[in-house]
């Protein structure tokens, strides 16, 4: 039998999951925009219910576009397949409900984005799903918070604002001893830096607004699953499934067993579903994902560079400069660059590095001041005069938020210009 | 079917098996070519509880037109199908014997494979036996060992890609079917 050839992460970013119609022949992934599919026959369609056919039943479940995505990503990041989701937020709800009963808990990286920490903290509190955060810098943390009663270990490849870097194998050897699931949010880093699945995390979860789709144009979440964790005594998945007359998803579906009841109950009760246009969209970012990364990290090293030598920079958070803590780490997990998006501090004028961040901010001409991260375009944000600006001093020290800290999300724009602009913005307010 | 080496179609993840072992009974070529031959399969333990996994198996290949033949010796009928105790007992011809067995069942089953002359074994996802397999091989039967025919199916048909699986089919052809 003739050996098969594995096509390069360039050519799957292209043609992974996509294959021409006989019908239509169109290149391009066409946008099925439809909201039910006609079945062929009443018996059929029992069967679809029944889950004894693969098929399209309703968009709300699986639609044929999303699943181009679906399946580029899942070979991108090297899984067994993937789940898309309307957002971030709601590819992490699915996961934790797929895989977490009332009673369960799971132990987080303390290192988390703000929505991620909030949905953890106050949402699935109401699920009775509790959380135990650890400063991830230390494993003996994690060992210390595990209990009979954890399920899952989290953490993101990349963590904000500190620019850590995730310790997947001293993690990922916890997570194996203990029979739990690592998952792990790889949105900073995208499967074209990391690969975390390749480092020993199960699930690997983004929001895939950011650098998946690329250009700021959806807001969307996906789940891969590596299909490597032994789910036969894992209790949300091995048990009988009573809306499916008592399927076992671990024993019908196998290693494929977690992502059918993430989406064959989860997501088709929360009702959290990807439009088929927006999947169009993220499977247009993905085609460029690996020529836009290697900017994107070119001209944020290059920033970084240049904030790193200011006079008017207290510090920079980024794991691509020999300075930072996890520089070795990040060389080792991320060798084609630490990402793009990092936090530095302003030195304050008059004392009030608050006032100051948010002067600088007024001064930029050409870095977008938006809530997003992963553009094309470069963005910035100063936490303490806008998204936190409700916070005295004291509660912004309590939250972990340093009134100085400006993060960017450096783009693909000309470098020098970039640069242009940050000097001149330092340069208005410090006259 | 024309696809020649632009089907890429490395079937490596989620086995216990080793790489040389993946190439002989999980060879993607040899898969579709079981699939797309076979008429007619015996599958040996196939269960008539609707929510179990070879009783999933059974009704999905009976839709997709193969003639399901239940082995099971404490059932007359499943899945509409006239039951039979072994292998021996069946009167027409297989393809391919599908088993749902226990590993240390399988050498036993493979021997009755042998003497009715089936083309192809076929061990499920989770089911690994090297000796039933090399003596498989050595009387001239296919094997496949840790892979789930239904799912194997619906990955070349394109059905398991609408579930969001990766299918680790590569090819800028036009094609509706590889089965």
């Amino acid at each position: 039998m003739p050996e098969k050839r594995k096509f390069g992460f360039e050519t799957r970013m292209l043609h992974a999951g996509h294959i021409p119609d006989s019908y239509s022949g169109a290149r391009a992934v066409p946008i099925y925009q439809t909201a039910g599919y006609v079945f062929d026959s009443p018996e059929y369609a029992a069967s679809l219910f029944e889950l004894k056919q693969y098929g399209n039943i309703y968009t709300r479940i699986s639609n044929p576009t999303t699943a181009v995505f679906e399946e580029r990503i899942a070979s991108l990041e090297g899984g067994t397949g993937a789940l898309a989701t309307a957002s971030g937020q709601a590819a992490q709800l699915i996961t934790m409900m797929t895989l977490m009963n009332p009673g369960d808990e799971f132990v987080a990286s303390s290192h988390l984005y703000g929505g991620t920490y909030t949905q953890f903290e106050h949402t699935f509190k109401k699920l009775s799903i509790k959380v135990h955060f650890v400063d991830p810098s230390d494993i003996k943390n994690w060992e210390k918070a595990i209990t009979s009663k954890t399920r899952v270990l989290y953490g993101e490849t990349i963590g904000n604002p500190q620019g850590s870097v995730f310790d997947f194998e001293g993690v990922s050897a916890l997570a194996k001893a203990n029979g739990i699931p690592l998952v792990i949010d790889n949105t900073l880093a995208s499967p074209y830096l990391c690969r975390p699945l390749e480092w020993g995390a199960d699930i690997v979860l983004h929001s895939a607004t950011k650098f998946i789709n690329g250009h700021g144009t959806s807001i969307a979440g996906v789940i891969i699953d590596s299909g490597k964790f032994d789910f036969s005594n894992y209790p949300a998945i091995s048990s009988p499934s009573i809306p499916y007359h008592n399927l076992n998803f671990y024993e019908t579906f196998g290693h494929y067993g977690f992502l059918m009841k993430a989406r064959c109950e989860t997501l088709r009760d929360t009702g959290a579903t990807i439009s088929p246009f927006d999947s169009f969209l993220l499977i247009q970012g993905l085609e460029s994902l690996s020529v836009r990364m290697d900017r994107h990290v070119q001209n944020a090293l290059g920033v970084a560079n240049f904030l790193k030598n200011h006079p008017m920079v207290e510090w920079v958070n980024f794991a691509g400069l020999p300075h930072h803590v996890h520089y070795d780490r990040a060389k080792k997990y991320l060798p084609k660059g630490a990402g793009s998006v990092f936090a530095f501090g302003i030195k304050a004028i008059n004392n009030n590095p608050r006032e100051t961040g948010k002067k600088f901010l007024e001064n930029l001409e050409l870095f977008s001041h938006v809530a997003n991260l992963g553009d094309c375009k470069s963005l910035v944000i100063h936490p303490a005069s806008t998204t936190h600006q409700q916070l005295s001093d004291e509660e912004l020290k309590r939250a972990n938020i340093k009134p100085e800290l400006i993060r960017l999300s450096v783009g693909l724009e000309t470098i020098d210009d970039l640069l242009w602009d940050l000097e001149q913005a330092f340069h208005a307010i410090s006259r | 079917m024309g696809l020649g080496t632009s089907l890429s179609c490395d079937i490596s993840m989620n086995t216990r098996l080793s790489a040389d072992e993946i190439r002989k009974y999980q060879n993607s070529e040899l898969i579709r070519k079981i699939l797309h031959g076979a008429r007619t399969i015996a599958i040996v333990g196939l269960s008539d509880k609707k929510e179990r996994a070879s009783n999933f198996v059974g009704s999905y290949l009976k839709s997709e037109g193969y003639t399901v033949i239940p082995v099971n010796p404490l059932k007359h009928e499943i899945l509409g199908e006239k039951c039979y105790p072994d292998l021996a007992s069946i009167p027409v011809p297989i393809d391919v014997v599908d088993i749902f067995r226990r590993p240390d069942e399988i050498v036993n089953i493979v021997q009755q494979a042998i003497a009715i002359k089936a083309k192809a074994i076929w061990m499920q996802l989770g089911l690994v036996n090297r000796e039933a397999a090399d003596l498989a091989i050595k009387n001239g039967i296919n094997v496949v060992m840790d892979r789930c025919i239904k799912m194997e199916h619906g990955r070349y048909n394109g059905h398991l890609h609408w579930a969001g699986m990766n299918t680790e089919i590569i090819t800028a052809k036009k094609v509706s079917r590889f089965i």
